[in-house]
């Protein structure tokens, strides 16, 4: 393969696409095949073939309103105008079919103009255009241009400068310079290298790389190649969740369809540079998605942490140097390599570059998955894109960076979002989760829920996550039931700071911002809790109250 | 010199800090020139005084009556110190914590019993859910480790008490002493 | 002649005093060649390091962050601090946690004077345990016919595990479950008398509490002699 041979394919398979009128687009990603949206594109080809339209229906991945799924993107021939239809069912097969070329089926039309058009899509960029079990799709939107470029025209090091000067950052949750990581690997000595892909996305409410995985894998396998080609390494590994049958079935047909296009295996575009990727499945420990609890399991071992340095960089997988980093990053090379390392920096705020994809969850009317440019108002997110909170209730906070992030309240809304500013209100990006909550929710028992969370997560290696996310578990259980002190209020701030500070991994270190973030902007509902045996969102049962007062 | 108040107090104890405490033997008749003891098992008021300056408490809470002594002792009393082990950690009575208050009761009052097998229901109280230590129900001044603290564990500590210079009770006991 | 090998040296602060080191030793060993007391409970000379019990954190001057001394190791020109109120406040919540996390009941286990869980607790000023005893219903293995396994007073070190595996060989010990669920375990959570054991009872001279013990010692002080470990390793080596 070279890059003549690449744009040959591309050329072609546009050219194929061109052929038809219409282009029809149905959501089969986890979220919409839940709603069968499987027997629409039956239904939808039978229809379109019956009607005699010279359209084509694809599958594709999360066009990312997951709450008004199942979803259909529909393009004309000529038009640059998207249409997208919403909570389609078989039923409306024909009736669809039948307006091809004409007026759009109002009924079924999607208005949410400012969800789409708010958004800057990189990393989804594909997501609901391309058939992601179709590496040919893939290519005529420009992929694998990057891998085939660099590996022909650029030396290692000039890879990894374009990924220096994009500014990219760590999108699972630590927010590391990508290009600094990726520069220490290739400086590592050691033979083989590896390169990681983790996908032990378990955040609650948390699904972008899931969605990623199953919308645009090639993207993925892409972002990884380029990665080995820049650090020298020849293996690599996907670590995803046994969880995520959908996306391990993509890309496992990725893998296939990529090493029989010659992008992957031995001597890829004829050069030296040879690389492999293999899936291995995590058993479902949130712990695993730690790097070196990671490695430890995928080298088949207990998937417990290990005390950092050494760093994966120099001593990895066997003890070799290893490059990890999370999908979302990964997806976010290919079209850095293609249009330079200054477009992407150009996207974005201060030292937080590029857009950053979130699963908006909870208390929103458009529950799903967005991209963003770093740096938008916090509160574009919330009530613009995700609609607000539905049912006439009121914003209360939004958690971010998940169950070790923190809760965001909405004096503080206006803050614009980037790696650091969420830090500076005690939360974090983490790897993008973004849950919201309103009037009904109690924020002592939303403490509770994340820890007890991290509770059940935590390896039990070190002691102060092991037996100190459990006791912060029982004081809030406490403190819920209406059993509280106001002593106990101490002890949780206590305790959160020996856990955050003498743990041994990020799980730990991170556990208590629940507690710790609530305690800061909601002390009151503490101190209501405690004080007056009262919970006012009327979530805590407060059992020995009742008693009390009987 | 005015004398201080001293209490002692045994709730689910075994008696032995108790019993460590007279073995101080001779020094007790030097510390009673300073402590005027008028609330004790050792003693006959069978009512807690309005106001004692230091009381030495010893034993878990284990049932309600524990529980409502703690709080009238503690509302009652200048300086409350734990004494021993059981007091706080729980100790041995709170070795039935991982079974139910019933298991316990069934054990001893049926399983065991040869003749005569009823739970006593009069004048006995009712056991809590588990044992625990008094910290756990009123605040406590001190901590005087040990099962059963020593005799000189005491006298060092009342002495200090005495003097107002409180000693580091970490070099003197331990858990378990 | 042929010149000495060169020894990568390094000099540190630790505790205000300069004391020199060996390129890759462990803060940890330096401190101790030194006289400077460090607490450890997971660490045991002659076993790998896993960095678990979190005792040993030590400050690193420049840095808010803190570094197990038992793994980290030492740099030029580092100034480190071993003990300071906020070092001792976690050290004691770390303690209270382990105390406070199964039933260890001093006064009537085998290993009451000769316990490294109470010492610690007594050497760092523990009188009296702030958090809320958890009293988990736990298992006691007596299947075998020299030592007794009691989970109750088990602080998961892994020490055991650890000298089974890297000393003995034979690996019979291992760690179930996850979180506060973690749990010893000898083969595939079978009893230890039915397990494949080899009975050369180093795991019990290495436990740092009561949690494993020697049946005949019941009632008898219990002392245990984990020194024997630097002593085997140095025997290999020679061979």
């Amino acid at each position: 393969m070279n890059l003549e041979e690449l744009k040959q394919i591309a050329a072609s398979t546009r050219d194929e696409q061109a052929k038809f009128d219409h282009e029809i687009n149905i959501c089969m990603g986890t979220g919409c095949l839940s709603q069968h949206s499987d027997t629409i594109k039956d239904a939808l080809t039978k229809a379109v073939a019956a009607s005699g339209k010279n359209a084509f229906v694809r599958r594709t991945g999360c066009m990312g309103l997951c709450a008004a799924g199942p979803l259909l993107l529909l393009t004309n021939k000529g038009s640059e105008h998207e249409i997208v239809y919403d909570h389609v069912g078989p039923e409306h097969a024909e009736k669809i079919a039948a307006a091809l070329g004409g007026a759009p089926v109002a009924e079924l039309q999607c208005d949410l103009r400012e969800h789409f058009e708010s958004q800057v899509h990189v990393v989804l960029e594909n997501s609901g255009h391309i058939d992601p079990e179709k590496i040919e799709d893939y290519i005529a939107r420009d992929g694998y241009e990057g891998l085939v470029t660099a590996v022909t025209e650029m030396t290692p090091s000039e890879v990894i400068e374009q990924i220096m000067k994009s500014g990219l950052r760590g999108r699972g949750g630590g927010g590391y310079p990508t290009g600094l990581k990726w520069s220490t690997v290739a400086k590592a000595v050691g033979d083989p290298k590896y390169v990681v892909c983790n996908g032990d996305e378990g955040d609650p409410g948390a699904f972008m790389d899931r969605s990623v995985l199953e919308s645009d894998p090639q993207r993925v396998l892409e972002g990884m190649a380029l990665a080995a080609y820049a650090v020298g390494a020849s293996r690599g590994f996907i670590y995803v969740r046994a969880e995520y049958p959908l996306a391990v079935s993509r890309l496992t047909a990725a893998i296939r369809d990529a090493r029989r296009k010659g992008l992957l295996g031995n001597n890829i575009c004829n050069s030296d540079f040879s690389f492999d990727v293999e899936i291995r499945l995590g058993a479902g420990a949130f712990v695993c998605g730690e790097e070196t609890a990671l490695i430890a399991s995928i080298e088949g071992r207990r998937g417990t942490p290990k005390p950092r340095p050494p760093y994966p960089a120099v001593s990895g997988i066997w003890g070799k140097p290893t490059l990890i980093n999370n999908v979302e990053t990964f997806a976010n090379v290919p079209p850095i390599l293609r249009k330079g390392g200054e477009w992407f920096s150009g996207i974005g705020i201060g030292k937080s570059k590029g857009t950053k994809v979130f699963a908006i969850t909870g208390k929103i009317a458009n529950t799903g998955l967005v991209e963003v440019p770093m740096g938008i108002p916090l509160r574009q997110i919330i009530e613009g894109i995700g609609g607000g909170v539905p049912d006439g209730h009121t914003f209360k906070a939004v958690q971010t960076g998940g169950p070790s992030g923190g809760c965001i309240p909405a004096h503080l809304l206006d803050l614009n979002v980037s790696y650091e500013s969420l830090i500076e209100v005690g939360s974090m990006m983490g790897s993008g989760g973004m849950i919201v909550m309103d009037d009904t929710s109690c924020m002592v028992n939303v403490a509770k829920f994340f820890i007890e969370f991290c509770m059940t997560e935590s390896c039990g290696k070190c002691i102060p996550c092991r037996a100190g996310t459990a006791q912060l578990y029982t004081l809030l259980t406490r403190i819920c039931e209406g059993e509280g002190t106001m002593d106990d209020l101490d002890l949780l701030v206590d305790l959160s700071a020996t856990i955050k500070e003498t743990s041994l991994c990020g799980l730990g270190q991170t556990a208590p911002n629940p507690v710790l973030s609530t305690l800061r902007y909601f002390r009151n509902e503490y101190i209501e809790h405690i004080e007056h045996k009262h919970c006012s969102a009327g979530v805590c049962a407060m059992s020995k109250a009742v008693e009390v007062t009987a | 010199m005015s004398k201080h108040t001293l209490a002692t107090v045994w709730l689910d104890g075994c008696s032995g800090c108790h019993m460590s405490f007279l073995d101080m033997d001779e020094r007790l008749v030097e510390l009673a020139e300073h402590f005027d003891l008028i609330y004790s098992p050792l003693v006959d008021l069978k009512t807690y005084p309005e106001h004692v300056d230091f009381a030495l408490v010893e034993g878990a809470i284990s049932s309600t009556d524990d529980e409502a002594k703690i709080k009238k002792i503690r509302a009652h009393t200048g300086v409350l110190i734990a004494m021993g082990d059981c007091a706080i950690t729980g100790n041995v009575p709170a070795m039935r914590n991982p079974y139910s208050a019933k298991e316990v009761t069934d054990r001893a009052y049926f399983e065991n019993a040869s003749a005569q097998q009823q739970l006593p229901t009069i004048y006995v109280p009712t056991l809590l859910k588990t044992v625990r230590p008094i910290q756990e129900f009123v605040k406590v001044d001190y901590y005087l480790p040990g099962c059963p603290p020593a005799a000189d564990t005491f006298h060092a500590f009342l002495t200090g008490l005495i003097e107002g210079k409180p000693v580091d009770v970490s070099a003197l006991t331990r858990f378990g002493a | 002649m042929s010149p000495a090998p060169a020894v990568d040296i390094k000099t540190l602060t630790i505790d205000g005093k300069e004391v020199s080191a060996r390129a890759g030793q462990t803060i940890l060993e330096v401190a101790r060649e030194n006289s400077i007391a460090i607490p450890t409970l997971c660490h045991l000379d002659g076993l790998s390091d896993v960095g678990a019990c979190r005792l040993c954190m030590v400050e690193i001057a420049g840095t808010p962050k803190l570094f197990p001394a038992c793994v980290a190791t030492v740099e030029e020109g580092q100034v480190v601090t071993t003990s300071s109120d906020r070092l001792k406040k976690h050290r004691r919540t770390i303690l209270e946690l382990l105390f406070a996390e199964r039933n260890h009941v001093c006064s009537v286990c085998v290993a009451n004077g000769h316990c490294e869980l109470q010492t610690l607790g007594q050497e760092q000023g523990l009188t009296h345990i702030r958090l809320p005893y958890r009293n988990p219903k736990l298992e006691i293995d007596g299947s075998h016919e020299r030592f007794t396994l009691d989970q109750n007073r088990c602080i998961l070190c892994t020490r055991c595990v650890r000298v089974c595996a890297e000393v003995e060989g034979a690996h019979i010990w291992d760690v179930m479950g996850r979180g506060i669920d973690s749990m010893v375990i000898t083969d595939l959570h079978q009893p230890w008398g039915e397990s494949a054991c080899t009975r050369c009872g180093k795991c019990v001279q290495v436990c740092p509490t009561g949690a494993l013990f020697d049946k005949s010692k019941v009632g008898s002080p219990h002392p245990k002699y984990p020194e024997f470990l630097p002593a085997l390793q140095m025997m290999r080596e020679q061979q």
